[in-house]
């Protein structure tokens, strides 16, 4: 059955890059305030889960094509490789650090690796959710 | 600091996403996960070596020191069982190759297999309460995966029951946890014995410990074995194998740690609940064994009698008796991985895991058979094989503390479970033989590696004993006497 879902689709196109953007906005404010790469992982999870919902699978898989198993990988080995980088450097494993760099127009800006590792969460959470949502819609 | 501690969980974990990026290189895979292992493997033997010079060696993560960061602990105790996981690890994998099957192998069970073992080793080196529970959670949900890949229908009804039972002992675990953090404000192992011994262990502390016992209890079948069964029956036999040498050993081995560091202080009650539940558990499970006549069946309550017996000598709570229970446990990781594969090698050739319709098959398969022969005399405990010395160790123990009860009940059963496999050796081997080698539903060939190297291990440990027991006593003495492990953790005191 074909429904009309224009309204839908029109609406999420907007929606999913407000979406996506204060996903990234929670991502960032992690270090010191409420978020972090769950969150921010779960919310651009949850822009994607819309576009899927509002089109369809076939339509989404074409225009993104990512297999999101591997992307669990991808961040999994994110993650470990920042903890294996304190190895190398003969720190305790896990140990992180920050700088504050002076850019030219932004100003001073405060570096830390342990934004790396919260990429590396934020991939996982992606790519967990959405290979749990799309095996479950498969099934049916 | 010793970041060669973490190597022993970073490398199986890395080599296991890696394996998810080469999901249809199948001999890639299989390369992998062995080469991992090695690796493992021989860093494992070089920290047991350190350890043995020169103590207890601990890592704060993130340089967070205890009790505020997460500190893993290698102790004697922690890394034998890491060591014989990894053989255990590694000989389950091998007799994988051959029988596991390629649909299986294309939909990660070898990335699943590293995960499990990452829980499993995580598991016994956390000093950290909530972090035990989480590496809990790594080896339970590869488990889950593990019992249901592969989608038969007795899979799927195991596999929900097996979710359900630690789906509901994990949220107890977590209600646990929060109690404990609640009244102590700590979770770190060390931390909590510190404040245990200075607050008193009152009744409360001793309620909340009793809570936490139950919890592992259900983990490692003692007493509440009723998922056991029908779950290590559901899967194929090398991950059966793997679940039956692994899974409930984690269990005691939270038992074992919590009991002897954090909550040693009123012996009167818990060790001795402890010890009741152990001798219902060794009688239980050995009526199991024997009144059952299908080959999955009695391996599986032979892993339950094992757990009664290795909680009953812990009990005991003696230097001797400890020492006798870490030995049976480490034996009886090797002797039941040795026992479920050469079940599962059984089970393939004739296509049933009845046994009744098997005999006669020593014609065709005497190392098999001798094989066979040798894990049950071992897990019988007869000499001069690897189960003799920790029972003889725990009988002696409990005989010297006026436990004569568990004495009993542990010779008694031993006998009970002789017969129980030597009834699978004598219907499966003896009699005429009904299996033409044309008929064989599998070729026993490559499967016979894993069980001879675990048989020599078998044989090694048992004649050995004067070599292996100077590192057993290492492991006991350090359970015997907590103060090492707290001093190893937090030098400066509180």
């Amino acid at each position: 059955m074909k429904v009309n879902d224009v309204i839908l689709q029109t609406v999420t196109k907007i929606v999913v890059f407000i979406i996506f953007t204060f996903a990234f906005y929670l991502f960032f404010a992690g270090h010191h305030d409420t978020g972090g790469g769950f969150i921010g992982g779960l919310m651009a999870a949850s822009a994607l889960v819309l576009l899927y919902l509002s089109y369809d699978i076939d339509t989404i898989s074409k225009a993104i094509p990512i297999n999101y198993r591997t992307l669990i990988g991808v961040g999994v080995s994110v993650s470990t490789l920042t903890g294996i980088g304190s190895i190398l450097l003969g720190y305790p494993f896990l140990s992180h650090t920050f700088e504050y760099v002076d850019f030219p127009f932004f100003g001073e800006i405060e570096l830390a690796t342990s934004v790396l590792f919260e990429f590396g969460v934020l991939f996982t959470v992606v790519g967990g959710t959405l290979t749990i949502i799309l095996s479950i819609s498969e099934d049916v | 600091m010793n970041n060669i501690i973490i190597l022993l969980l970073l490398i199986p974990l890395l080599t296991g996403v890696l394996l998810i990026f080469l999901r249809n290189r199948i001999s890639a895979q299989r390369w992998l996960s062995i080469l991992s292992l090695l690796a493992v493997g021989v860093i494992a033997a070089i920290i047991i070596q350190r350890v043995l010079n020169e103590g207890t060696m601990t890592l704060d993560l993130g340089g967070w020191e205890p009790p505020y960061g997460i500190v893993l602990v290698a102790d004697m105790f922690a890394m034998l069982l890491v060591f014989t996981t990894v053989i255990v690890g590694i000989c389950c994998l091998l007799y994988g190759f051959r029988t596991i099957g390629e649909e299986r192998e294309k939909f990660y069970f070898y990335t699943f297999v590293q995960f499990l073992l990452v829980g499993v080793m995580g598991s016994f080196l956390t000093g950290d309460l909530f972090n035990l529970f989480v590496f809990f959670e790594v080896m339970l949900l590869s488990s889950y995966v593990l019992i249901a890949l592969g989608g038969k229908k007795v899979q799927l009804r195991e596999s929900i029951k097996y979710v359900l039972v630690n789906i509901v002992s994990s949220m107890l675990f977590l209600i646990a946890i929060a109690y404990l953090y609640g009244m102590l404000g700590t979770l770190n192992f060390a931390h909590m014995a510190i404040r245990v011994s200075e607050a008193g262990q009152d009744g409360l502390l001793t309620t909340v410990a009793i809570f936490l016992m139950l919890v592992f209890a259900i983990k490692a079948a003692l007493l509440m074995y009723f998922w056991l069964p029908g779950s290590y029956g559901a899967p194929p036999m090398a991950i059966a194998a793997l679940f039956a040498a692994l899974l409930t050993k984690v269990g005691i081995y939270s038992i074992f740690r919590l009991f002897s560091v954090v909550f040693p202080h009123q012996p009167e009650i818990t060790h001795q609940l402890l010890a009741w539940l152990g001798i219902l558990t060794m009688i239980i499970g050995a009526i199991g064994a024997v009144a059952h006549w299908s080959l999955r069946k009695i391996l599986a309550y032979n892993v339950v009698v094992a757990v009664g017996f290795m909680i009953a000598g812990f009990a005991v709570f003696t230097t001797t008796a400890i020492a006798g229970s870490v030995f049976y446990l480490i034996h009886d990781m090797f002797v039941k991985a040795l026992l479920f594969i050469l079940g599962g090698i059984m089970i393939g050739l004739t296509g049933t895991d009845k046994l009744r319709e098997m005999s006669g098959m020593i014609r065709n398969h005497a190392s098999l058979g001798w094989m066979f022969f040798i894990a049950a005399l071992a897990l019988a405990g007869v000499p001069p094989l690897s189960g003799f010395i920790g029972k003889l160790l725990v009988l002696q123990g409990a005989i010297g503390e006026g436990f004569y009860i568990i004495a009993a009940v542990g010779l008694i059963t031993s006998l009970m479970v002789l017969y129980s496999v030597v009834k699978i050796f004598i219907n499966g081997f003896w009699g005429e033989n009904q299996l033409t080698v044309e008929d064989e539903k599998m070729s026993t060939k490559g499967t016979l590696l894993p069980s001879a190297i675990l048989t020599v291990i078998v044989i090694g440990m048992g004649l050995g004993a004067e070599f292996v027991n100077v590192y057993i006593m290492e492991a006991a003495e350090v359970i015997n006497n907590p103060s090492l492990y707290i001093d190893a953790v937090m030098p400066n005191g509180e």
